[in-house]
């Protein structure tokens, strides 16, 4: 029952993207296709959660016993930069296929800023290790989901006709902003 | 004269936030109050500018190949530094700002200022260059800011200004006002530059 709660609060009620403002560059960068948007997503997730077990675990085991806490920032970072590059590295030899689809994104992942406010999010909210891989689980799927519905809309906003100094950027902040008005109304589902 | 140049140029003409559209995460997540997307401003001018004093410092010694590497240890260190001296002194702003004290480290201001600038330019030019854009991204913050809080609180910075019992458009500080208020911030700006 609770990873249900944790999982519905973390992808409908607290979404990462419309929310909690994790994860605005790539939400605004690729989502002009249904196809790259999707791609991104299934990166994102992948990274995530791995991110998020090898970060939980050298905090548990390496920064709390020598009560270097302090140095969780950089720490954290360096691992998931070091990360996406050795996936990215894996990923190119043992399928390419995979690597064809989601290689163009790998590199922009390192600088998105929702693996690392996931990473010390888990840490934060004080989760054990199965907890924390189901609420990264659902994020990354919250980030999916609101990503893919907003290429959606912004294909469909192609062919409408906007103001010349609305065009692009600002269109689409008032659209992501009516989007997130819609996710409120799942406030109330989990107290 | 060019030096004044590198300075201005992060304030008005290539505005990271309002111009550049870049590093949208912090200002769309703590612009709920004047005082917060100030505060937010301040810290993130300071990373930036003791960055790129750093990397501009460094230039020559950084091997091109893992430079991304360690210009990233580079302002996370300086980030650490900022995360510690808040937490000790502004111990409310450091709980409103929350997750994104760390999360300064991925702002993608401060990379991409050492990578396009403070690498390639004087010590000078490029503490110039952190300062002049530190304070462009404090402009916007704080002017979004005071606009949320003025139109979901009533207040500014932290001053009320309607009575008691106005009602005030509570959405606005909540999550759907700050993308509606940036994009109309934008729309605007987009305009002012059309009639140049």
């Amino acid at each position: 029952m609770e990873y249900i709660i944790i999982f519905i609060s973390a992808i409908l009620v607290n979404n990462i993207v419309l929310a909690k403002f994790l994860g605005i560059c790539p939400f605004l960068g690729v989502s002009n296709k249904v196809g790259t948007a999707a791609g991104m997503s299934a990166a994102v997730t992948f990274v995530m959660v791995l991110a998020t077990i090898v970060t939980f675990l050298l905090q548990k085991y390496v920064l709390d016993p020598f009560h270097i806490g302090f140095m969780q920032t950089i720490v954290f970072i360096l691992v998931i930069a070091a990360l996406v590059q050795m996936v990215e590295t894996i990923l190119k030899k043992i399928s390419p296929s995979l690597y064809q689809a989601l290689g163009i994104f790998l590199p922009l992942i390192t600088t998105n800023c929702a693996v690392l406010g996931i990473a010390i999010l888990t840490i934060q909210n004080n989760y054990n290790l199965i907890q924390g891989i189901v609420f990264t689980a659902a994020n990354a799927l919250g980030f999916g989901l609101a990503i893919i519905i907003f290429a959606g809309l912004r294909e469909r906003l192609e062919l409408q006709g906007v103001p010349k100094g609305m065009k692009g950027f600002p269109i689409s902040l008032v659209m992501a902003g009516i989007l997130a008005m819609a996710f409120m109304g799942f406030s109330g589902i989990v107290k | 004269m060019s030096n004044l140049r590198h300075f201005t140029n992060g304030i008005m003409r290539e505005n990271p936030t309002l111009v550049l559209l870049i590093g949208m995460c912090p200002v769309l997540a703590v612009s709920t109050t004047a005082i917060n997307g100030m505060g937010m401003g301040i810290a993130t001018t300071f990373v930036l500018t003791m960055s790129n004093l750093v990397i501009s410092l460094i230039k020559n010694l950084v091997p091109n190949k893992v430079r991304i590497p360690i210009f990233v240890v580079v302002i996370a260190s300086f980030v650490t530094i900022v995360q510690m001296t808040m937490e000790a002194f502004v111990p409310t702003l450091y709980k409103a700002l929350g997750v994104f004290v760390p999360l300064i480290v991925v702002n993608c201001i401060i990379l991409a200022r050492a990578e396009a600038f403070a690498q390639k330019n004087t010590v000078i030019a490029s503490i110039l260059d952190g300062l002049g854009m530190g304070i462009g991204f404090t402009l916007a913050l704080t002017i979004l800011g005071a606009i949320r809080e003025m139109l979901g609180n009533g207040s500014i910075f932290n001053v009320r200004f309607v009575g008691e019992n106005a009602s005030t458009i509570l959405v606005f500080i909540l999550s759907p006002g700050a993308f509606i208020a940036l994009g109309y911030l934008i729309a605007f700006i987009n305009r002012l530059k059309g009639n140049k």
